[in-house]
């Protein structure tokens, strides 16, 4: 049906959606590309136009090899462990209960995916001041309640405290993509197998778990990209204190703060081939949705 | 279908749900609750929950001393702004892959969407840099510029799963009936996909508003929405909890209730279709 005419109207049509995110795409990473094999420290009067010296892969070394980078990896991949492992078990479980029947169901939902819509820095600074501030924090005063003495918590917790926090706007996420899932089961097979008497547990194991199980990697997929790059959370509850400097925040430290563009170029990269592998597998799972 | 339920089974699920989702929703109503509050109330032991003396004042105190409005209206440009121009460059695009498909139509859908994944440290100087040779840090139109590319891969697979479930016939008969391409894109797509992109409007202006990396490290002044607004009260300075309640529940009652509205539409846009 597609003349030639509408075929080259069609590519017309695309050409500025591609050349933008093109651009977009290329002129960034090439320069971070270049600068990662340059030393560059601005403030002790290196510039660009006066020329940069060549390193080849000394920042790379240098990266990988400073006393911050595998605490700040470890750090990473514990919070996005962590939130992972939590929001997928609540948000199952969460999932299950909404779709049963119940009063008020659109109004739970809408409590349930509140959180999402906060923006980061307001859940952080709502998290750190009103909930775990030591002194007049909420959990100061239930911990005084029960006559606990109060956790320091940004400090003395400061991973756990992200994890939450982080966790608390994540769950909402998780909780409505598996909704959506097991909503779409057929309710037949189920009702066919609760006529078998197949028992709840049977039911959830061999029936609805492996139905959500596309939307559970989708899950994981998508948390996955955006957990990696967390930054406001940590930017303002301890600005990278107490162990919980991630990788993202440690390049940010690097570029922005000690002004070493070369070594935290490097870091970039590293960075982006992380999630470059992620993102492999997301598309995968993305992509066999097309073909249908 | 019906599942038959007894009303006691109900009655506990309706309990069950309800705790948990305000147990969910407590840190939300508790700000909203501890703005209406005078600061000795806000860090009163035992926390105060309804009985106080409510209070307009924390309002009035954060507009005129940090005027919000300013940041408000940055947050509005910028946000909608940035959702306006992508969907004005998306829908073309996005038209064009669900109704005249290539060879490379899947390639290019799935490259965009590798785009998205590029973590914004990786590139942050380089932007910084850019955004200081092109006179665009700290402007409203830098942010545009940023967030419409950050959001673009959404917003085109959005509008492309809303578009492909419009049938194929019905451009067919209008070409038969000798509409031209724009007529066709005018009078016969757009009523249909109206919704569609209604939808995507929506969902990219509240990611584009919540948006806190190149917000915070691409402003300082002049263009600062109120990610960086609320950044600010993170200072010990700034540490009136009912004040802070006042301007956070301000930074996120617009959005939040536009949230509401389009929360079936998040997970279609999300997870790029491949949940629906």
């Amino acid at each position: 049906m597609a003349t030639q005419h509408s075929r080259s109207a069609a590519r017309l049509m695309l050409a500025p959606a591609v050349v933008l995110l093109l651009g977009w795409m290329l002129v960034p990473l090439t320069m971070t590309l270049y600068f990662s094999f340059k030393k560059y420290l601005p403030l002790r009067g290196d510039t660009i136009s006066g020329g940069l010296d060549w390193v080849g892969f000394e920042n790379y070394s240098r990266f990988i090899g400073s006393s911050a980078f595998w605490p700040s990896v470890q750090a990473t991949l514990l919070i996005v462990g962590s939130v992972l492992v939590i929001t997928l078990v609540l948000g199952v479980l969460l999932a299950l209960l909404l779709d049963q029947p119940m009063w008020g169901q659109g109004i739970v939902r809408i409590l349930v995916i509140s959180p999402f819509f906060v923006m980061p820095t307001v859940s952080a600074l709502v998290w750190k001041n009103m909930f775990m501030d030591p002194v007049n924090g909420i959990l100061a005063h239930l911990w005084n309640f029960f006559g606990a003495e109060p956790v320091q918590w940004l400090s003395q917790a400061s991973m756990e405290s992200i994890i939450l926090i982080v966790s608390w706007q994540w769950l909402p996420f998780a909780t409505l993509i598996l909704l959506t899932a097991i909503q779409s089961l057929d309710s037949e097979q189920l009702e066919a197998s609760e006529m078998d008497g197949a028992p709840i547990l049977k039911r959830f194991w061999f029936i609805i778990l492996p139905h959500m199980s596309r939307a559970m990697a989708v899950v994981i997929l998508i948390q996955t990209i955006f957990l990696l790059s967390i930054f406001a959370e940590i930017f303002v509850t301890t600005g990278g204190a107490f162990g919980t400097k991630t990788l993202t925040y440690l390049i940010f430290q690097r570029v922005l703060e000690s002004q070493n563009i070369g070594l935290g170029s490097a870091g970039g990269v590293y960075a982006i081939i992380l999630a470059n592998i992620v993102a492999i597998f997301l598309m995968r799972i993305v992509g066999k949705n097309l073909d249908k | 279908m019906a599942r038959n339920v007894t009303t006691g089974r109900k009655t506990i699920n309706t309990l069950a749900s309800w705790s948990i989702g305000l147990l969910i929703f407590f840190p939300i109503l508790w700000t909203i609750l501890t703005s209406f509050k005078t600061e000795a109330q806000a860090i009163s032991d035992p926390p105060l929950f309804l009985f106080f003396d409510w209070t307009l004042e924390n309002y009035t105190v954060v507009q005129e001393r940090s005027n919000y409005m300013r940041f408000l209206w940055n947050s509005v440009i910028i946000a909608g702004g940035s959702t306006i121009l992508g969907i004005i460059i998306a829908v073309p695009a996005a038209w064009s892959m669900a109704f005249v498909p290539s060879k490379r139509t899947k390639d290019i859908l799935l490259w965009m969407l590798s785009t998205k994944m590029l973590p914004a440290v990786g590139v942050l100087y380089p932007m910084y840099l850019l955004f200081i040779k092109m006179g665009l840090l700290d402007t409203r139109i830098g942010l545009v510029i940023v967030l419409m590319l950050i959001n673009m891969p959404i917003i085109v697979w959005m509008l492309y799963t809303y578009f492909r479930e419009i049938p194929g016939e019905i451009l067919e008969a209008s070409r038969m009936d000798g509409a031209s391409l724009r007529d066709e894109i005018i009078y016969v797509l757009t009523p249909m996909a109206l919704p569609g992109i209604a939808s995507t409007l929506l969902l990219n202006f509240i990611l584009a508003w919540n948006e806190a990396f190149w917000t915070l490290n691409l402003t300082a002044v002049n263009a600062a929405p109120l990610t960086a607004f609320i950044a600010s009260y993170s200072s010990p300075e700034g540490l009136f909890f009912a004040k802070l309640s006042a301007a956070s529940t301000m930074a996120i009652a617009p959005i939040l209730l536009l949230g509401w509205f389009s929360q079936k539409q998040l997970v279609r846009g999300l997870t790029f279709g491949a949940v629906k």
